[in-house]
């Protein structure tokens, strides 16, 4: 149901009110907005509940914050702390305009690359106000502890990260995902302590509740004892990630998948830009069939290392019996400005051609070389060493092979999602009092993230935009009590969640859930990865479904309901993969243009670079669902960028 | 047979609940390749019980790249198996040799009641840094990041106890079932720092004192330091030991009594 | 110990926590506290050990030099302080040093006991049914709690045969160490128990001196690589200071023949009899 306007009066669908204030003055547009936003007296806010979902980054540091300001906060995550969520994994850095190097850095730079670095499918108002509260996330982070590098004077080192022109990323080692979590977990236990936050662990959401078209609350699944429970609430937040691990190899954890923010879009939240993923280029591949996850390798290591392959193929020689001759330095070659500094999504894709043609290798010939010889040569072993030491220590760890011997083997592999549940202005989903942050929703990225930024996107919208706009929703409630947890719109959830896990034990099958979870990562990645056509698109949906089918009638879930079951975990999770990825074949097939993560083959410039197409897609797309027997319907949020001048990218 | 897989027996602990009294069961694990991390070779095992209509093997695991410390596991009687300075995670099977027999177990305290199988729950170590892990800083109250300069040493040796990923290894490693190693990481990142300063004192006591309502006495053996994926410092341990007496004298300045 | 399902998510504590008491008992309160009692404590038992072999040496010199030292810790604080009073402090101050020391170990090993129930104990210490690998911990460390305990049973043998002559064995005299201590250790079997006594005793400094840089906070990873090395020096030294005197007592070099005052009985200690000896040994 595409808006069937004139293009030229390309008007949003009614359902998508982005709430963006109407000004041209974006510098001021949040700080008046806050004025403007109505407010919860301090001797009310814990009147309120609200259910904050997942303690990663965005989570932590909402329930954190919300409970600071004397909410009611109930905080759940399906791990037995709040601090193994997986924004513990990231290791750049974070970015902000704080212009400590002088390098003429600013807000509005920030906003820019961040803009244009999303290819120009992300929302200005959003990311100017990301940008400008970028600057408190450092320093709310460093007032916690985080232990931040630092110069020999003391005060915060910053580097150029990702290809950005100033250094602007604050980082603790290689390890500042792990040391912001720890400091956003760090608020989260005062509150625990002092009684503001009810931290619920090892609990699963598994469906959002909704009643007369508002927020009710969650029920969940206790991960211990199965039993299912209901939990009511003022408003909902959701923190629950993003669902990279629909394709199941990807840097993700284990356990990071899509349920929640799924099952929120089947009660009414609409789901947008399913199909922008970002792959990472640089990524140990796999070794064999029963490669459960990959791990991801700086960036930074592409600033010394040279990326090859043989001009032969199926060459099977050693990299050192390959002469300069018969190498090809694809990337040097096609893009001599920038080389193999070129964005994440140029070097994967390039990488995906050459191995497509059969120049791949290692020994599945699914890699390129990522040669350090050269710098080696130059600069000594122990220059290298000082700058990769940690990173060469774990490429041969997994590996076991020398990369100061042997050039390194990489692939790309599936790092970051871009699309996740609408939100507005305010971060609210399309359903009245249920919010999205972080990884979950589409907000900030566009179609493409810049490095450094998932952090500072998941900590600016916990610890600085949503405490503000849930009070403008909470406000208008004031003396509406929850909706109890026995009215029947909890229990009939209940009954369904039960229903459902009953069904799943009695399907008694042949395979396992993993099995299914990684044939649908096989189509994912093949149909709907780095390279996109239409036919592969239509096949994809064709596939995914007849293997969905297949899959609820032959899976074999073992154990019981009644103590921790892994297995049982995974199925539920697995079917929403399988919902999910019908929708991301289905959104990649009608976006016909090629933007940031999102590469269609038949939108490309003459150089094989992505072509966007302003005119037509210049949207976001957000997904109604209706029921599981009908297709979901796209509304389309039309994007205006009045503060950035719209180009095409090229580095050439 | 090809050569980069192996043939290995595993003596794995299986216990359904926390009442259970557990026992090992053996499986063969066959046609292992060498590349493959210790938690896909579990993963495999798996796969062929589930293929034998039998309950897989419980253990858990999230990031597998050693930084969230969800896996645990002694392995062959070491926290984390033989290598140091790795998660089991980051374990891999060329670690080990065709025909190999290894012993599987869950990480074992009485603060680590056993969920299931290898699962066990390390709720204990929360309530230690919620006693006072952390510094009393409300969001939107903090001054400038480069108001206060931070000696790079102190920086840097905050960062070295900030490392500590929670896995509770060193419990596990302990035979005192001690959990100074954790708690001596979490009490010295913050009170190293300029910023911990206020609450120096009240926090290391809190969080002493609660790590001594679950866990056993440190004697000294240095276990921890030998299983720590992170290979924290056992001198943490030396100066919150420090801290802590300090606390007991200064408290006692605070409350007048000089 | 049966455990619940919410004891999952909220493990029973080990112990109870009592109200603090005022300072310093609320130290002795935690069992950090405790593990520094017994490093003080440590470190005093420590001083009496090596002033106890050095004061042992006289026992080369001869049976006059013996009774001479013997005769010096009697009149401690001499001219000033009644004879034997000093010496009493300084006993019940060791004997108080021994008692806390105990104490503290006897208590901490209680809470780790209770810590790791539920897991299998070897040797009073958890462990792993599947077996156990240790890296570290050193025979030393792991022995604690054995040659503690010898320690102090070799410590009640060695003052009954020594000090209060409630032995069998011995021909014991009241106020002559030499006649005591030639006739003690020049038996074997006493010779072994008190050779066998040392070996744990050195095995408990080693453990012992590098622990309590540790349990004090003392430590500075300056000079943590010479902390190893000073434990060893000093159970080492220990070790061969205290076994000279049994193995030279078997050999025959301490040996009560030597000891001219020594057909004395103890009724008639003759103290003149040693002056007489020490001032024809002056000229």
């Amino acid at each position: 149901m595409t808006a069937t306007m004139e293009p030229s009066t390309k008007v949003t669908s009614p359902r998508l009110d982005s709430k963006v204030p109407d000004t041209d003055d974006i510098a001021n547009m949040w700080e008046n907005h806050k004025f403007s936003m109505k407010l919860v007296n301090p001797n009310n806010k814990r009147k309120f509940t609200v259910i904050v979902v997942g303690t990663g980054l965005a989570g932590s540091s909402a329930a954190a914050t919300l409970a600071e300001l004397g909410y009611k906060v109930k905080a759940f995550t399906f791990h037995d702390s709040p601090r193994r969520a997986h924004s513990i994994a990231a290791q750049g850095g974070i970015n902000a305009a704080k212009n400590y190097q002088n390098d003429g850095d600013s807000v509005h730079r920030l906003f820019y690359d961040t803009v244009k670095g999303g290819d120009y499918r992300s929302r200005e108002a959003n990311v100017h106000r990301l940008a400008e509260v970028s600057v408190n996330i450092i320093d709310q982070a460093t007032a916690q502890g985080v232990p931040f590098a630092r110069d020999y004077g003391g005060l915060l080192d910053n580097r150029s990260f990702g290809g950005a022109q100033v250094s602007r990323t604050f980082y603790a080692r290689g390890q500042t995902g792990q040391q912001l979590l720890l400091g956003a977990y760090s608020s989260l236990n005062r509150q625990i302590e002092s009684g503001g936050v009810e931290m619920h662990n090892r609990k699963e959401m598994l469906d959002l509740v909704v009643k007369d078209g508002e927020t009710a609350g969650i029920v969940t699944r206790d991960l211990l004892t199965g039993e299912v429970e209901s939990h009511s609430a003022h408003a909902v937040v959701l923190a629950t990630g993003g669902y990279g691990n629909v394709y199941y190899l990807s840097t993700n954890a284990m356990m990071c998948n899509v349920t929640a923010a799924w099952r929120a879009h089947r009660k009414g939240a609409f789901f947008a830009n399913p199909c922008y993923t970002q792959i990472h280029p640089t990524c140990i591949p796999a070794s064999d069939d029963h490669q459960s996850k990959l791990t991801l390798m700086s960036e930074s290591l592409r600033n010394d290392g040279r990326i090859w392959v043989p001009k032969e193929f199926d060459d099977a020689r050693l990299a050192a019996d390959i002469p300069e001759s018969e190498r090809d330095y694809y990337l040097e070659r096609k893009y001599p400005s920038f080389g193999n500094l070129v964005p994440r999504d140029v070097a994967s894709r390039n990488a995906k051609t050459v191995v497509d043609e059969g120049r791949g290798v290692g020994p599945l010939k699914n890699g390129v070389f990522l040669d350090f010889a050269d710098a080696i040569a130059r600069d000594g072993a122990e220059t290298i060493k000082a700058k990769y030491g940690n990173l060469f220590d774990m490429y041969a760890n997994i590996t076991g092979e020398d990369p100061y011997s042997r050039p390194m083997r990489i692939y790309p592999a599936t790092h970051y999602t871009m699309g996740g549940l609408w939100v507005d202005y305010h971060l609210m989903t399309t359903v009245p009092g249920t919010y999205a942050i972080g990884e979950a929703n589409f907000s900030d990225h566009g179609a493409n993230r810049l490095g450094a930024s998932a952090l500072m996107q998941g900590l600016a919208d916990g610890y600085f935009v949503l405490p503000y706009t849930i009070g403008d929703y909470l406000a208008d409630k004031l003396g509406d009590s929850p909706v109890p947890t026995d009215d029947p719109v909890f229990k009939a959830a209940e009954a369904e969640i039960t229903d459902q896990t009953n069904k799943w034990l009695a399907v008694n099958g042949t395979k396992s859930p993993e099995h299914y979870h990684r044939e649908l990562g096989k189509i994912v990645w093949d149909r709907i990865g780095m390279a996109r056509d239409k036919n592969g698109l239509e096949k994809a949906g064709d596939e995914i479904s007849s293997l969905e089918e297949e899959f609820k009638k032959n899976v074999r879930v073992m154990g019981d309901n009644t103590s921790m079951n892994t297995e049982l975990e995974k199925v539920g999770r697995v079917a929403d993969f399988f919902e999910l990825a019908k929708l991301k074949a289905r959104d990649a097939l009608v976006r016909e243009e090629s933007c940031g993560g999102h590469f269609r083959v038949e939108s490309q410039t003459e150089e094989g670079e992505a072509l966007r197409d302003d005119e037509n897609y210049s949207h976001s797309a957000a997904w109604e669902w209706h029921d599981e027997s009908t297709h979901q319907t796209k509304h389309e949020e039309q994007l205006e960028f009045k503060h950035v001048k719209l180009s095409q990218r090229s580095y050439k | 047979m090809s050569e980069n897989n192996i043939n290995i027996t595993l003596d794995v602990w299986r216990q359904n609940g926390p009442n259970d009294k557990g026992r090992f069961e053996t499986y063969e694990a066959k046609e292992i390749s060498t590349d493959s991390s210790f938690l896909e070779m579990l993963d495999v095992v798996n796969e062929r019980l589930i293929d034998d209509e039998k309950v897989p093997i419980t253990f858990e695991s999230d990031c597998r790249e050693g930084i969230c410390g969800t896996c645990s596991l002694m392995i062959n009687g070491q926290a984390h198996g033989p290598n140091k300075g790795q998660a089991t995670c980051q374990l891999h099977m060329r670690t080990f040799s065709n025909g190999d027999h290894i012993t599987i177990e869950p990480f074992r305290a009485k603060s680590f009641p056993i969920i299931k199988d290898l699962a066990v729950s390390r709720a204990a170590m929360d309530k230690i840094q919620h006693a006072g892990g952390y510094i009393t800083v409300s969001t939107g109250s903090a001054p400038d990041a480069n108001l206060t300069p931070v000696p790079k040493e102190a920086s840097d040796m905050a960062f070295d106890a900030a490392a500590c990923i929670g896995c509770g290894a060193c419990v596990a490693a302990c035979p005192n079932s001690a959990a100074q190693l954790f708690t001596s990481a979490k009490v010295q990142h913050l009170n190293l720092l300029p910023q911990g300063q206020s609450e120096r004192w009240q926090r290391v006591e809190a969080m002493v004192d609660t790590m001594e309502d679950y866990f056993g006495t440190c004697t000294n053996h240095g276990e921890c330091y030998e299983a720590c994926p992170k290979e924290i410092s056992l001198d943490f341990i030396a100066f919150m030991n420090r801290d802590y007496v300090k606390a007991k004298i200064k408290n006692r300045k605070l409350a007048g009594q000089n | 110990m049966a455990q619940t399902l919410s004891d999952l998510r909220n493990p029973q504590p080990i112990r109870k926590r009592k109200k603090a008491l005022p300072f310093p008992l609320n130290v002795w309160q935690s069992a950090i506290g405790r593990k520094w009692v017994m490093a003080l404590t440590g470190i005093g038992l420590l001083g009496f050990v090596i002033a106890h072999m050095i004061g042992n040496f006289h026992v080369l010199e001869g049976p006059a030099e013996l009774h001479e030292y013997a005769e010096a810790l009697r009149g401690l604080g001499g001219g000033i302080i009644p004879r034997l009073w000093l010496l009493w402090v300084l006993r019940l101050g060791l004997i108080a040093m021994f008692g806390l020391h105990i104490a503290a170990a006897y208590t901490t090993k209680e809470i780790s006991r209770k810590a790791s129930d539920g897991a299998n104990f070897m040797d009073g210490q958890k462990s792993y049914p599947g077996g156990r690998d240790y890296v570290a911990a050193n025979y030393a460390s792991r022995t604690m709690r054995w040659t503690g305990p010898i320690i102090l049973l070799y410590l009640i043998f060695h003052l009954a045969d020594l000090t209060w002559g409630l032995l069998p064995h011995t021909d014991y005299i009241k106020g002559d160490p030499y006649n005591n201590l030639s006739n003690s250790l020049g038996n074997l079997p006493v010779a072994i128990i008190y050779i066998v006594a040392n070996i744990a005793l050195a095995i408990h400094i080693f453990h012992g001196t590098w622990s309590l840089f540790q349990s004090l906070g003392l430590n500075n990873p300056k000079y943590n690589s010479a902390r190893k090395g000073l434990a060893a020096g000093l159970a080492a030294v220990i070790l061969l200071g205290n076994l000279t005197f049994p193995i030279l007592a078997q050999v025959g070099v301490i040996d009560n023949d030597k000891n001219e005052c020594a057909q004395f009985t103890e009724e008639a200690l003759n103290t003149e009899c040693f002056e007489e000896l020490l001032s024809h040994g002056g000229e």
